[in-house]
């Protein structure tokens, strides 16, 4: 049913994706598709990497790291963006039609007050994006 | 499970070749980050902490004691601009040789990023958002009246005790007023030309290249890593972001609220009824432009300058939440369309050929004189040096750390060459057209219509800086149309000085990540507005403005030894990149 998986991660606070990365990994393996691991930093040092090539290298890495974990066939995307802050959700929209993904797993939080004047990321791309959109609570 | 790639500390590459500096530090360790009620924050501690208690504690000072603060910030600045005019002048002269003897070395082939980085802007994107986030707004209140002020002002300091071009209304004999007009353009490039530009340039390459090619966080400190070592990230670091910070957030206070001034002068220019003389001059009731001392008890309205604050902030609100790209980048272009469109208008509108004169004129009045403008020994015009020289040096270092860390942000992928070529020689020279254009056709109208011109008027007689760029419109055609858009044009500026300023200081309070949650940069944003109202509406008049720009513009001192030290950091930083 899907062929590729597109996670969003944020490698700064990648412990707080276990239940969507394990998710995505489950789907995968049960459709056998490929989970395309997305990450968006901005070309100035921060705390991830200190340069984008090294951004890259890091998603690489984890990429590859989640897919021998979870036995699923697994490929890392580095995007720069200008002002990550602010361009997050574009860019992962414009990520989704560039992998090809038929269907992307994201973490969010539990909505709350702040919702309603300003969505989630995973709010916004699940309302946006042309494929299926799993939000993982 | 996650955690076992990030851990993954290999030697980082930046793109193609460049030397990154190891250091255990991790952008972001200081940072508190947690929930706010319902927002999430991330910010330095201390940096965030002290620049807002700061701020708050200043204001509280020039609102409880708006005169006596007046008095004390500007006695301080008059003194740092008198006993320390030498070190802002060679200082500012140093920078201008450092920069252009850059272009020359083999250093200059040396690329913002590495060596296979690739622009992120294009040139005409770059140019908007160079002039629009510092030097914009001041060319909008400068035009007209600085050359104006040299030409004619008989204030008994002319630029290098120089002869005026106009006496008590009446011009002068043809020579008198060739030289008067040549020295007050001369005058006015030296404070817009290389000197301002070479200043941000200093900042903006020490920045962009301990950042794009060390590695190191994009905020001040990170420029004094050759000097202090791993102590930037302890006591010195703080403190220098601090300072940047304060200073950045009360430069641009102070000059939101003055420009509320002149935008509430053109507004009522435009569109105000009422007579001024009677006190009853008016902007849609708000009471504006009406002369200070003619009839007891007129006063001009300041909720009209807070909601021209109010209204400036708003969308520079809406700009940061956008972005880089989607707000601060678009207005910047639109600004600089409609820049181009008022100068173009003048300039064909204006006396072209004398305009074209006082380009090239003042380009060699420029080239003669630099050399006695930029020598503090041994001047007998200390009004002019005190007044404007060093004060103009002190206000342009203040703003530095905003600037130029703005001009880093948005500068990565060029080579040291093409980036001083583009930061340093093409704005000066676009700045020189400028003040030129607008300049050049103020002082026409001065010698054409003598005492009876507006800007004499506004400018000689009476002194009414904000009005000076409107009078000077209101003679040409179409002044209507062309004041409107100058309106529009310095609102505009404003707001694009306000955003990136906010990008800045939030960028330096999150000890250089730039993805910190949105919210904080509205908070900066928001804050800076607060703080220019406040000040407008708590203290009778504009001496709280007035005080605490005495009090930013004296940090110009600070900052001018930053700056050195940034000259040698950046020696330092390019002797260990590979040259393409």
């Amino acid at each position: 049913m899907f062929n590729r998986i597109m996670v969003p991660v944020d490698l700064a606070h990648a412990d707080q994706l276990d239940r969507a990365l394990q998710c995505a990994a489950d789907l995968a393996a049960h459709y056998k598709a490929t989970v395309v691991y997305v990450g968006v930093a901005a070309a100035t040092p921060g705390s991830v990497a200190h340069t984008p090539e090294e951004f890259a290298r890091k998603m690489a890495a984890f990429a590859a790291s989640q897919g021998e974990t979870a036995g699923v066939a697994a490929e890392g995307l580095a995007l720069t963006s200008h002002d990550p802050a602010t361009d997050l959700d574009p860019t992962l929209l414009k990520a989704v039609d560039d992998t090809g993904a038929d269907l992307v797993v994201m973490a969010s939080h539990v909505p709350n007050l702040t919702d309603y004047v300003w969505p989630s990321n995973g709010g916004t791309i699940a309302r946006k994006a042309k494929v299926s959109v799993m939000v993982v609570r | 499970m996650a955690d076992t790639t990030t851990t993954d500390q290999g030697i980082p590459e930046p793109e193609g070749v460049s030397d990154i500096i190891e250091t255990d530090y991790e952008i972001g360790q200081d940072n508190y980050e947690g929930q706010f009620g319902p927002l999430r924050v991330d910010f330095h501690n201390p940096v965030f902490v002290i620049t807002g208690l700061m701020v708050v504690l200043f204001v509280a000072i020039a609102l409880v004691a708006p005169d006596a603060s007046k008095t004390f910030f500007q006695a301080m600045m008059n003194f740092v601009k008198s006993q320390f005019d030498w070190f802002f002048l060679l200082s500012a002269n140093l920078f201008v040789i450092f920069a252009l003897v850059l272009i020359v070395t083999p250093w200059g082939s040396v690329r913002l990023g590495g060596s296979e980085a690739t622009p992120d802007y294009s040139y005409p994107a770059w140019f908007a958002m160079l002039f629009a986030a510092g030097m914009g707004i001041g060319l909008m209140f400068f035009g007209v009246l600085e050359p104006v002020y040299y030409f004619g002002t008989p204030w008994g300091d002319q630029p290098l005790g120089g002869e005026l071009g106009i006496v008590d209304g009446t011009v002068m004999d043809a020579a008198q007023v060739e030289a008067a007009r040549q020295m007050a353009m001369a005058a006015t490039i030296y404070h817009w030309g290389l000197h301002p530009w070479a200043i941000y340039a200093i900042v903006a390459l020490a920045l962009a290249l301990f950042s794009y090619n060390k590695g190191l966080p994009l905020t001040l400190r990170s420029a004094f890593y050759p000097v202090l070592g791993e102590r930037i990230w302890g006591f010195w670091g703080n403190a220098i972001d601090t300072i940047a910070a304060f200073a950045t957030l009360f430069g641009l206070a102070t000059s939101l609220g003055f420009g509320s001034i002149q935008v509430a002068s053109g507004l009522t220019e435009v569109f105000g009824s009422g007579d001024a003389q009677e006190g009853t001059r008016n902007f849609l009731g708000f009471l504006w432009g009406n002369v200070d001392d003619n009839v007891a008890g007129v006063e001009n309205s300041s909720v009209l300058l807070a909601l021209i604050i109010g209204f400036i902030t708003l969308i520079a609100l809406v700009s940061v939440m956008r972005g880089l790209d989607g707000g601060v980048k678009i207005l910047s272009e639109i600004n600089m369309g409609l820049a181009g469109l008022l100068l173009a208008f003048v300039f064909l509108l204006g006396p072209t050929i004398a305009i074209l004169g006082d380009f090239v004129g003042g380009l060699g009045a420029y080239a003669r004189e630099i050399v006695p403008l930029s020598n503090p020994f041994g001047r007998e015009d200390t009004g002019f040096l005190h007044g404007w020289t060093t004060f103009y040096w002190a206000w342009w270092i203040s703003w530095s750390p905003f600037v130029g860390m703005f001009i880093a942000r948005v500068s990565r992928g060029r080579t040291v060459r093409e980036f001083i070529t583009c930061v340093l020689l093409i704005p000066s020279l676009v700045c020189v057209f400028w003040m030129a254009t607008f300049g050049g056709t103020a002082i026409s109208q001065v010698i054409d219509g003598a005492s009876q011109s507006g800007v004499f008027q506004n400018v000689i007689a009476s002194y009414r800086p904000e009005i000076s760029l409107f009078a000077m419109l209101r003679e040409l055609p179409l002044a209507s149309i062309t004041s409107l858009l100058a309106v529009i044009l310095v609102i505009i500026f404003f707001v694009t000085s306000s955003d990136s300023g906010s990008l800045v200081i939030d960028t330096i309070t999150a000890g250089g990540k730039v993805d910190a949650p949105v919210s904080q940069r509205i908070f900066w944003c928001v804050f800076e507005g607060a703080v220019a109202a406040v000040l407008l509406l708590g203290a009778a008049g504009t001496a709280g403005l007035d005080s605490l720009q005495a009090m930013v513009i004296s940090t110009g001192l600070f900052f001018t030894a930053v700056l050195l030290v940034m000259c040698y950091a950046i020696l330092r930083g390019l002797m260990s990149e590979r040259q393409a």
